[in-house]
């Protein structure tokens, strides 16, 4: 075969070269399982390191939606006030995360195909690892040294092919998972620098909750001019929209307005 | 004869699938040596759905070497090139 037989060889070379032989062959055995007991260990914090970075990517995309959906809330709310261009601003940054959001449910999918096949191959792993164990407990009983090793050859059969696999299948999973971190990372600085927490947090530095807000104040102080207007007029001065909230505060304790408004 | 997915596995396949998977892997070989990255994902899959469909999984504590090796279903023409290519390091990690 072509390929297949081609990557067969280089692989099962390595794998051997891995395995270094002791004096007494029988020694060898005990050294390889606890090579492979070692083996077993680095593939589980592999399966754990996997779970760590996806359930942080989760995190970031539940943060993610949180603000997607205040943003949304924003835009319903500039509608109504016949705001288009800050509904058009809010729905601009909502699908700005949303490509954000895409990206990291993508990663998300990818870790946990990784999470998957390394607890599947730790599983293997492990049976293959028992198997090994009670094979050279025989060995060791039942052979001397010059005898052991046709039977040594044969327990190594298939565990160092599987030690390559694995340890293959965890650098690579390491691999995938730092270039997530890497991006993980700078969402979770731009989460940190306040700079998507900007773009939706109500009543903070968030510039569309400002003018929204400030909207709602001014029509505030301006039903409440009209209606002074109409009766007796208490000392404000017009078109003061930052004094709007103590205006109205004070319109409201005054008894004439009552029956005009 | 034993095929290993790596990452996956090791898969039983009767003998008389031999001939279909070797031009299946002929294709796969053409793809990778001429660079064709198209062809390789084309190849690849069709080689891998072959292997999957006509074998069988090995128990878990099976030990025994493969006859032949696959690379990761996952993996790009570019690490293929580079696993077949490397000669003294890379493959086994620690």
């Amino acid at each position: 075969m072509g390929l297949m037989q081609r990557f067969s060889t280089i692989f099962k070379a390595k794998a051997n070269k891995a395995l270094d032989r002791a004096e007494d062959p029988r020694e060898t055995l005990d050294y390889s399982y606890q090579r492979q007991l070692e083996m077993l260990t680095k593939v589980r914090r592999g399966v754990a390191d996997v779970a760590t970075s996806r359930k942080r990517v989760e995190l970031q995309v539940n943060q993610l939606q949180a603000q997607s959906d205040k943003l949304t809330e924003q835009a319903k709310k500039a509608i109504s006030m016949n705001r288009e261009d800050l509904a058009r601003e809010a729905l601009t940054r909502k699908s700005g995360l949303q490509g954000q959001m895409t990206d990291l449910q993508q990663q998300q999918a990818q870790l946990q195909g990784e999470e998957e096949k390394l607890t599947l191959a730790s599983q293997r792993l492990q049976a293959k690892v028992e198997s090994f164990r009670t094979r050279k407990e025989t060995i060791k009983a039942t052979y001397t040294a010059a005898e052991a090793q046709t039977r040594i050859n044969e327990a190594f059969s298939g565990i160092s092919e599987e030690m390559g696999d694995v340890g293959m299948a965890i650098q690579r999973a390491e691999d995938k998972t730092q270039q997530m971190q890497a991006r993980a990372g700078a969402i979770d600085e731009l989460i940190a620098s306040g700079a998507l927490d900007d773009a939706s947090a109500i009543g903070g530095g968030d510039d569309i909750s400002r003018e929204l807000e400030a909207m709602s104040s001014h029509s505030d102080v301006e039903s409440e001019l009209a209606a002074l207007k109409s009766g007796t007029a208490p000392a404000i001065e017009p078109g003061d929209a930052s004094g709007g909230t103590t205006a109205s505060a004070e319109a409201a304790t005054q008894p004439e307005q009552e029956g005009q408004s | 004869m034993i095929v290993r997915i790596m990452a996956e596995g090791q898969l039983e396949i009767p003998d008389d699938q031999l001939d279909h998977l070797n031009e299946l892997d002929a294709e796969l070989e053409k793809a990778v040596s001429t660079g064709d990255e198209a062809g390789f994902r084309q190849a690849m899959s069709a080689l891998l759905d072959a292997v999957r469909s006509c074998g069988t999984a090995l128990a878990d504590d099976a030990l025994v070497d493969s006859d032949f090796i696959m690379p990761p279903a996952d993996a790009s023409l570019a690490e293929v090139r580079e696993l077949l290519s490397s000669s003294d390091e890379g493959l086994i990690p620690g």
